[in-house]
């Protein structure tokens, strides 16, 4: 019997990178926005699909790949908005991984303009999985406090977009949104912040031209 | 915690690797995870502990080594390496960092017998 020392030096996320880099790609190239929400529990995910759901329905095309342990409860509520939804329901695990979503996107049309994928509830675990999306937005709503991006700063390191949701919550909570968005950006400068309420519309003009915005940028880069 | 997952995928790159030496059992396995990977290395050795069995590591040992967060600053462009959160640039001040190492969780190496 002989022992010996194999050096290996491989990434073990390497294979979801792998693939959502595949998924990446394919994507951009049919000129789809791929987005990933991420946020904790209950900050505002589903109700900011639902808003912009209403917002983009006519003009645009969207669908919906929904992240949870359990329930098709999120699906029917995009579904409800007349948008087409997919739901993953993990049965247990914190995050989505892209071969996940590599799985739904096979009954996922190809004519679409935007693709979100709400991910599971949870700040910490979905920030270390790529799942192939162009851009990923982290939410953050005001009954969490405002003290949440340095006390998970991977969510907040990776994300493009902050989003700063239940902002006509604020007049009744100690929520300093300056905070937040100060905190958040000494973490990662290059975030865009919005401040919304989805549920008012307040702030989902500006979420909205954004992403309209970032449709364009794709199209023009992979036309 | 998702240290369970983490372990599937540091298994199915240890069985490809060992079956390729040849190696008989896998005696023991030393990863190297990142400061900001989200893994907790105390939670990745107990799920490693218990997927082991029943594998050609059922004997392994685990090494965890967690390396220095290795940052260079957006602004100035130098590189720094810190044990504990950084949030500003240790030498002008700025915030915002390229992370140089310190997200990844890498297989470093694996000692087997053949």
């Amino acid at each position: 019997m002989e022992k010996r020392e194999l050096l290996v030096l491989r990434d073990i996320l390497g294979t979801n990178k792998k693939i959502a880099g595949e998924i990446r790609a394919k994507l951009k190239e049919k000129g789809i926005l791929a987005v990933n929400l991420m946020s904790s529990p209950g900050s505002g995910k589903t109700t900011l699909l639902e808003s912009l759901a209403g917002r983009l329905k006519g003009r645009y095309r969207m669908a919906v790949i929904e992240g949870d342990i359990e329930t098709e409860r999120d699906a029917e509520r995009i579904r409800a908005q007349g948008i087409p939804a997919w739901q993953i329901t993990t049965g247990g695990a914190c995050h989505l991984e892209a071969k996940m979503i590599g799985k739904v996107l096979a009954e996922v049309p190809a004519d679409l303009d935007f693709l979100f994928v709400e991910n599971v509830g949870n700040l910490v675990c979905p920030a270390s999985y790529d799942l192939g999306e162009s851009l990923r937005f982290v939410l953050l709503s005001s009954p969490e406090g405002d003290d949440k991006p340095k006390k998970y700063p991977e969510a907040f390191l990776t994300s493009h977009v902050l989003v700063l949701t239940k902002s006509d919550l604020i007049p009744r909570l100690p929520f300093d949104a300056a905070r937040a968005r100060r905190e958040a950006l000494e973490i990662n400068p290059r975030l865009d912040v919005f401040a919304v309420s989805a549920l008012t519309g307040e702030g989902m003009d500006a979420v909205e031209a954004f992403l309209v915005g970032e449709l364009e940028k794709l199209r023009s880069a992979h036309a | 915690m998702h240290e369970l997952s983490v372990v599937a995928g540091l298994f199915d790159i240890l069985e490809e690797k060992a079956r390729e030496a040849g190696a008989v059992r896998v005696t023991a396995v030393a990863i190297r995870v990142g400061r900001l990977s989200g893994v907790v290395p105390e939670l990745l050795e107990s799920a490693f502990d218990s997927f082991k069995k029943d594998t050609i590591a059922s004997g392994a040992s685990l090494r965890v080594e967690t390396p220095p967060l290795r940052v260079r600053c957006r602004s100035c462009g130098k590189e720094a390496s810190t044990e504990e959160p950084l949030f500003a640039c240790p030498d002008c001040g700025a915030p915002g960092f390229e992370i140089l190492e310190g997200m990844d969780i890498f297989l470093q190496k694996l000692e087997i017998e053949t």
